[in-house]
C-alpha cells in the first residue's frame, strides 16, 4: 500500500499530502506518525493539505485524531494550507475541527509551533 | 455526457467516484465552492455505500432542467437498509465508527436529496447540485 512520506525538519515532522487520499492511507498515516513522534522525539507536526481538494468527515476525523494523539505524545499539530472552498464546505458539513491549530501555509505553521513551544531547533 | 456507472467495493473506488463527480461538476460549470460541496457529499455517500451497504455502485450524470445544468449522483447498495431514516439524518447519530455527519452533512451540501430504503432492502440515495 502507498504510504504518505513523513519528513523530519529540526524537531518537527512534516506531512505534505499530494495524492488523492484513500481511507486506508489515512489510517496508516495515524500509525506512522505516532511511531515517528516517539522515534524522533518531535515536538511538532505540520500537516500540509494544500493539494487536498476536499476534506470530508473521515479525513476531518483523522486530522482531529492525529492532533489528539500527538498531544498525548507531547507534540503539537498544525494543519496548514486549507483551500477556501474546502473551509466553506467543512463548516457547512458541520465539522468544526475543534482542538486543531491551523495556519495558512507551511512557513506560518512552523513559526506557530516554534513560538508556542520554543521548538525551533 | 452519458451516465457513468461506477462500482464501489473498496477505498480506491471511493476516490474514483469523487474524481468522476468532480469531472461532471466541472463540465456542468458548477462554481468551485459548489464543486467542492458536491464532491464532499459524494465522498460521504460513497463511503456509506461501502461501509454500511457492503458495497454497491454510483451513477454519475449531467442533468439539464431547461434552465440550469447540474450533476446528479445516485448511490445504490443492497445492504441491510436503514430502519429509521430520520434518525440516520440526525447529526451525531452513527451506527459505525464515523462522526455521524455523513448523511445529514451530505444533505446540507446539495440542492436535492432523496433517500429510498427499507430494512433488508438496500439503500438508494440520490443527490443533485445545480449550477447557479
Amino acid at each position: 500500500m502507498e504510504r504518505l512520506p513523513i519528513l523530519k525538519i529540526g524537531q518537527m515532522l512534516l506531512v505534505s499530502i499530494q495524492v488523492d487520499l484513500r481511507d486506508d492511507m489515512v489510517i496508516a498515516l495515524q500509525e506512522d506518525l505516532a511511531d515517528r513522534i516517539v522515534e524522533t522525539g518531535a515536538r511538532g507536526v505540520v500537516i500540509d493539505i494544500t493539494a487536498l481538494d476536499i476534506v470530508d468527515s473521515f479525513t476531518g476525523r483523522m486530522l482531529a485524531t492525529i492532533a489528539a494523539l500527538s498531544r498525548v505524545l507531547d507534540a503539537e499539530t498544525v494543519v496548514v494550507g486549507m483551500r477556501p472552498a474546502v473551509a466553506i464546505t467543512l463548516v457547512e458539513l458541520g465539522l468544526s475541527l475543534d482542538g486543531i491549530k491551523t495556519a495558512l501555509d507551511v512557513e506560518r505553521g512552523m513559526r506557530l509551533l516554534s513560538s508556542a513551544r520554543g521548538t525551533a531547533r | 455526457m452519458t451516465a457513468q456507472e461506477l462500482p464501489i467495493s473498496g477505498d480506491a473506488d471511493v476516490v474514483r467516484v469523487r474524481q468522476a463527480v468532480r469531472a461532471a461538476a466541472v463540465q456542468a460549470k458548477l462554481s468551485l465552492v459548489d464543486q467542492t460541496k458536491l464532491v464532499t457529499a459524494a465522498s460521504e455517500l460513497a463511503r456509506n455505500t461501502l461501509t454500511y451497504g457492503g458495497g454497491g455502485g454510483a451513477l454519475v450524470e449531467q442533468v439539464d432542467n431547461g434552465l440550469r445544468k447540474g450533476v446528479k449522483a445516485v448511490f445504490r447498495d443492497k445492504g441491510p437498509g436503514i430502519a429509521d431514516v430520520a434518525q440516520a439524518l440526525t447529526d451525531g447519530f452513527t451506527s459505525g465508527s464515523g462522526m455521524g455527519l455523513g448523511l445529514g452533512g451530505a444533505r446540507r451540501l446539495v440542492d436535492e436529496f432523496a433517500i429510498e430504503t427499507a430494512p433488508g432492502d438496500g439503500t438508494t440515495v440520490t443527490v443533485v447540485k445545480w449550477a447557479r
